[in-house]
């Protein structure tokens, strides 16, 4: 009951945390709603230099209002989502961009956790393989079975 | 059979613990850096265009045109910033002794504070261009005053250095990128 309770909350702070912290931009949706689309996703992409592990959504700080600002009237002049992102990119580096531009630089980031998966699938896979053919270990010597802890015998 | 099976043991030892070295390589030099600086893209290109009200005149502007033909500074400052209080000294002294000339962006500030800073602190300033709305930072790639550009006669950004100007930075990174570049004039 009380670990159902202590889930209970854990999960409604987690839940309503991001909720809360997002309501910073509170300036006027776009005209036009595919823009709107665009601009909640880039602002929920951009990272706010300032504060690092915030995005331009999220952060309060005067340069992210300052970005959001630039994004918008990027977007109401026509520009592209890929326009705004290089000239994001251009001025700030990948390290602006939550989810960085596939390149040479960022490749190990990007591998790294796949090629990690299958050399350890692999070794996984090879010590299944060789251990197919082998008995099922059985315990001989079976002694009385040991009381389990924290129980009164 | 015996030789293969004790390479085989060999190699069972010798990867993981390669595979942990590398990486706790990789950490321990992680730890020593900043993730606060982030390198610029703009180093290496040529310097945004701009064109600011100068704090001094209004009725005059700052521009990229200014900065070419000598080898110049760019310093983004403001007086709501403490690192730029830090740092005033270095510039005055740089301004009188490096024989470049300091240009500064006067990053969404109040213009009557900023003139009462230089009155009351010395100007090392050549001439301030004031960006109230900060897109011209914004367009310089600017995200934590001070911050200090070094570019060169072609108007080439050469270096950036985040955070307050020191002497050791001057020495260390300023130095050698302007005996390469030449000073222009």
């Amino acid at each position: 009951m009380t670990d159902f309770r202590c889930g209970l909350i854990v999960g409604l702070v987690i839940a309503l945390g991001p909720a809360s912290g997002s309501a910073m931009d509170t300036d006027a949706r776009l005209a036009d709603p595919v823009q709107q689309e665009i601009y909640i996703r880039l602002t929920h992409e951009v990272r706010c230099l300032v504060c690092q592990n915030q995005t331009i959504a999220d952060s309060n700080a005067p340069l992210a209002a300052d970005l959001r600002r630039e994004i918008r009237q990027m977007l109401e002049e026509g520009r592209s989502e890929t326009e705004v992102t290089t000239f994001l990119l251009d001025r700030y580096g990948d390290f602006v961009l939550y989810k960085p531009r596939f390149k040479a630089s960022t490749a190990a980031l990007w591998l790294a956790p796949g090629l990690l998966l299958l050399i350890g699938g692999l070794g996984l896979g090879r010590i299944i393989w060789r251990r197919r053919g082998l008995p099922v270990a059985v315990d001989d010597d079976e002694g009385p079975p040991e009381a389990a802890p924290g129980e009164p015998p | 059979m015996l030789r293969s099976e004790a390479g085989l043991t060999f190699w069972r030892f010798l990867l993981p613990v390669t595979f942990f070295g590398a990486l706790l390589a990789v950490f321990l030099l992680g730890l020593g850096k900043d993730p606060t600086l982030v390198p610029s893209p703009l180093v290496g290109k040529a310097a945004p265009e701009f064109s600011l009200p100068r704090l001094d005149d209004p009725s005059q502007n700052l521009s990229r045109k200014d900065l070419l033909g000598k080898t110049s500074l760019v310093n983004v400052w403001g007086t709501w910033c403490a690192g730029c209080r830090q740092e005033h000294e270095t510039l005055l002294a740089l301004a009188s002794d490096s024989g470049l000339p300091i240009f500064g962006i006067n990053w969404k500030d109040d213009p009557e504070l900023a003139r009462e800073w230089l009155t009351t602190l010395g100007n090392p300033y050549a001439a301030v261009g004031v960006d109230q709305d900060g897109r011209t930072a914004i367009n310089w790639g600017v995200y934590g005053a001070p911050e200090t550009f070094l570019i060169g006669p072609d108007g080439t950004v050469l270096y950036k250095h985040i955070a307050p100007m020191t002497l050791e930075v001057w020495k260390k990174e300023f130095l050698p990128r302007i005996a390469t570049a030449g000073t222009g004039s």
